[in-house]
């Protein structure tokens, strides 16, 4: 079947299986930014946006996104490399598979709270597992990233 | 060469790593990412069963499969056995696996591969492989596993490349005694004496980018392999053997990889991808699922390990005594040394006894194998030996820091233990000359104001606040094994391209790397282009493990920089017209009294016009010492009597690791460690049915830590300075894990009277204990 959706903001025509997953769908059309860490939903490294809030899509069918607009990094190129700064001054960032869905999460956080406490910062972001880092560090780089406008 | 820190410009200060940016744009550089559009999609047919032989397996339903390329059984690939351990040569894991066997030895094991042209198709090819099983009893319990009447490898062909104890019809894969002094002896002489069990759980690595392999055919028809790895090096070297194909005929190139943690020091398919492509001429991919991840890789050895510790009045410890049990899983990989580990990398801490011992076997179990994880055994015995430490404090009536300041390392001292234990080999004697121990105890007593807090402080009736402490050492590679090295190749505009066998996993050794050439050359890194890990590409490193990269790979590459420095000069004195010892060198321009030549200027002269050259160096390093990062942690914990729950609300550390080449990666690395090591303390448990079926196969059955656990971590540095070490570095990679098992132990023991005696330390542990004590 053909998809169309908006993908960062360009329109785009997929023939896809009715029961295949968008993050399948985009890596399978070259866009490997999309990192499958679990293909189950548990580990928040395939996030991207739909409409603008954070989803996973290993789970999500590409069939129900015709006519949605995704978010993937590239569409966030300059909010990315601005976090990734923060996530270096605070030694958050290791081998970088969560990186992606984690910067797409920050940057919808950040559209969606004006002064995030601690706590609601975690709550969003605790759906993005991270193996490397002290987690701690990740808390205080969003802190410093929000801080920044 | 010791170097004053005041002088660093680029070490020990704050770099941003060389890739994070890329990687939070989310450049394609992870294996997966770099697969052929076009390939083979391979999947595995797994056991079913904990322990069985193959009767019959037809595969020629599955052939039929319009798409399906290629399938293969135990009949069909080479009878060699191997180890997947990912270890130097002749290495001292056994070698105990095939690519495929008759027998299956857990549940998960390999069973047959399919290739096919996509992933449905290799998925209803799997299905269609009729298997006919002869069930065996497996051995699920590994303190039944030593001469059980179910001997797990029966068949011919495997062996030891060197004696390591190696009994497979007893269920042994490797075993260990060694002994200094007269133990019995001295634990009778003892004023008092503890004599403790332990047990420790498998953890899983659950690193992020699942086990991941390519294969194609270069122009040449060589073959390439894109393998998500620790051991690039290794990796091509055993492939080889194993297949019995020249060396040269074989590439490996690590991309970046998303995370390790000695997950992927290991083989995890790219035997598969090999001869996919070597039989079909076709490029191929293989994937792992996340529940193969955690069903079909390797785990942390379990084990237990019995500590008695001898000591007199005073506090003075006269003997440790340490016996182990390791269950190695399915297969022995790094069954020794993880084991050796356990005593090597734990005892020496408290180097003033007259008599140490340790021993034990390893056996195999049908269970997931284990093999290489992050503290390798050291997190293993520091549970054993630090909980005891604090059991034996409070029977002599001491402060267990006092204990631990009394008998613990200190600088310019050393353990017997060095000489005589190395890593499935003996060791090399060593002296200390870092070692900031007293420093580091100091230090985190005064940030979690253990004189005030230790044992306890009450907060409510039902809330009490508990602090433990541990110390634990590591090592910082192998002596006279690991080996790395670096080659340097001086670039028109005066940068420098950086080839390096070193394997950043994620921990940043690119940017170590880096920071160590940029600061010897006098530039900025940005004037250093790496690249890393590629077989064809890169001079040999022995890969990411033992804690290695830094001091290993690092020395290596300041070595390479030292000679191009030197290099450089003769070729400005060339051009100066100047004797060398003349001429001065800031980075940027070559000066002898009023005569200058700029780098850049020299660079593309020696290309274009005058003293013609390339520019380029190689260098290599490997160890004739092992010097250990040191570290003390503290930890205040939070404890529900009513319900045993409990929060980790501070973990305090203080770190000797050398000089921090870059003081935030160095704390991302004692950090992340740390997260982990609390995941292990505190939760995080391998489990099975009774049937050997793994029960924690995913993310939601098995918990790993998020920022919700995680309240606060306080994380210092001594100031340290290593003389054998780049730039004065020790290793920072594996100590940071090493410490949660017994400091949480230790807490909440205090906080409660309960002692925890298995990992990992659950609320239903402490409540059963609370009860206990009410009787």
């Amino acid at each position: 079947m053909l998809v169309s959706f908006y993908l960062n903001d360009v329109k785009v025509t997929y023939e896809v299986k009715p029961g295949e997953y968008l993050a399948n769908t985009l890596r399978s059309h070259g866009v490997k930014s999309v990192r499958i860490g679990c293909n189950e939903s548990t580990c928040g490294s395939c996030t991207l946006l739909v409409e603008g809030k954070p989803v996973m899509s290993c789970s999500i069918l590409t069939a129900s996104i015709e006519g949605k607009h995704i978010t993937t990094v590239e569409g966030i190129q300059e909010e990315a490399a601005k976090i990734s700064r923060h996530f270096s001054n605070e030694g958050a960032d290791q081998c970088g598979f969560c990186n992606v869905g984690l910067a797409l999460v920050i940057y919808a956080l950040k559209k969606e709270y004006k002064n995030p406490t601690d706590e609601e910062i975690k709550n969003y972001i605790v759906g993005n597992l991270c193996r490397c880092s002290g987690l701690q560090s990740q808390v205080n780089a969003i802190k410093a990233y929000l801080k920044e406008e | 060469m010791i170097v004053d820190k005041k002088k660093m410009r680029v070490v020990n200060n704050k770099t941003p790593s060389v890739d994070g940016k890329g990687l939070m744009q989310g450049r394609s550089f992870y294996t997966d990412d770099l697969a052929e559009q076009n390939s083979l999609v391979i999947k595995i047919l797994r056991s079913p069963h904990a322990f069985a032989r193959i009767k019959n397996i037809d595969v020629s339903e599955a052939q039929k499969i319009n798409g399906v390329a290629l399938v293969l059984t135990y009949k069909d690939v080479p009878h060699v056995s191997f180890s997947r351990a990912g270890q130097g040569y002749p290495e001292p894991s056994p070698h105990d696996k095939f690519i495929l066997d008759e027998y299956v030895r857990y549940v998960g094991d390999e069973v047959a591969m399919v290739a096919a042209n996509d992933e449905d198709t290799a998925i209803e090819a799997l299905k269609a492989i009729k298997v006919d099983y002869e069930v065996l009893d497996p051995v699920l319990n590994f303190e039944e596993a030593f001469e059980n009447k179910s001997v797990i490898h029966p068949e011919d062909g495997i062996n030891e490349m060197f004696p390591i104890g190696f009994d497979p019809k007893k269920n042994v894969a490797a075993s260990y005694e060694m002994q200094v002094g007269d133990v019995e002896k001295e634990l009778k002489k003892s004023d008092v004496v503890v004599d403790e069990t332990f047990y420790t759980q498998a953890q899983a690595h659950a690193m992020l980018e699942t086990h991941s392999s390519n294969a194609r055919l270069d122009e040449h028809n060589r073959l390439v392999i894109y393998s998500s790895t620790q051991t690039p090096f290794h990796m091509r070297r055993i492939l080889a053997t194993t297949l019995g194909m020249p060396v040269s005929q074989i590439r490996v190139i690590k991309p970046r990889v998303g995370g390790g943690f000695g997950g992927k020091q290991a083989f995890h398919g790219e035997f598969f991808c090999a001869l996919t492509t070597l039989r079909t001429g076709r490029p191929s991919r293989l994937v792992y699922t996340r529940e193969e991840v955690f069903g079909s890789s390797y785990t942390r050895h379990p084990m237990r390990i019995e500590m008695k510790i001898g000591a007199m009045k005073d506090g003075r410890i006269n003997a440790i005594d340490c016996r182990a049990l390791s269950d190695t899983g399915a297969y022995g990989e790094h069954s020794l040394t993880v084991f050796m580990i356990v005593g090597s990398k734990v005892l020496p801490l408290y180097n003033k006894v007259d008599a140490v011992r340790f021993g034990g076997r390893v056996v195999y179990t049908n269970h997931v194998p284990a093999g290489a994880y992050r503290g390798y055994g050291a997190i293993q015995g520091n549970y054993a030996l630090e909980a005891t430490i604090d059991m034996l404090a409070e029977k002599l009536g001491m402060d267990p820091k006092k204990v631990r300041e009394i008998n613990s390392m200190k600088e310019k001292e050393t353990s017997p233990i060095f000489e005589i234990m190395g890593e499935g080999t003996k060791g090399t004697a060593m002296i200390m000359e870092s070692c900031k121990l007293p420093y580091c105890i100091k230090r985190g007593a005064e940030l979690i104001d253990w004189e005030h807090n230790f044992p306890s402080k009450k907060v409510s009736d039902t809330k009490v606040r508990g602090y433990g402490m541990a110390i634990a050492m590591q090592g910082s590679g192998i002596p006279f094994m690991d080996m790395g090295s670096a080659t340097i190749k001086l670039n028109d505009g005066g940068s420098y391209m950086v080839t390096v066998g070193a394997t950043d996993i994620g921990q940043g050794s690119d940017t170590i790397i880096s920071q160590i050439v940029a600061e010897e050359l006098g530039t900025t890194v940005d004037k250093i282009i790496i690249y890393s890990s590629d077989t064809d590409l890169t001079p040999f490193d022995c890969g990411a493990y033992a804690s290695s990269t830094t001091y290993i790979s690092g020395n290596a590459a300041w070595n390479a920089a030292q000679k191009m420095r030197k290099r450089l000069i003769k070729e400005a004195a060339t051009f100066l017209e100047e004797k060398e010892d003349n001429i001065e060198f800031d980075g940027t321009t070559f000066t002898s009294g009023d005569k200058s030549i700029t780098l850049n200027e020299m660079s593309i002269k020696m290309l274009y016009n005058k003293n013609l050259q390339q520019v380029a160096v190689t260098e290599s390093y490997y160890g004739h010492v092992s010097p250990p990062p040191f570290m003390a942690a503290y930890a205040e914990v939070e404890v529900d009597l009513e319900t045993g729950e409990y929060d980790v609300l501070n973990y305090v550390t203080v770190t000797d690791c050398g000089t921090t080449i870059n003081p935030m990666l160095a704390r991302g690395q004692v950090e992340g460690g740390i997260v982990q090591g609390l995941g292990m303390a505190c939760f995080e448990a391998v489990k099975y049915d009774k049937k050997g079926n793994l029960l924690s196969n995913n993310f939601l059955n098995y918990h790993i830590p998020t920022n919700k656990e995680i309240h606060k971590l306080t994380t210092e540095f001594a100031d340290s300075y290593e003389p054998t070490g780049p730039f004065g570095a020790k290793s920072v990679g594996e100590i940071g894990i090493d410490t949660p098992p017994a400091v949480i132990c230790n807490a909440i023991y205090n906080a409660t009277g309960v002692r925890i005696h298995s990992l990992p330390i659950t609320p239903e542990k402490i409540l059963m204990g609370l009860k206990e004590l009410k009787k």
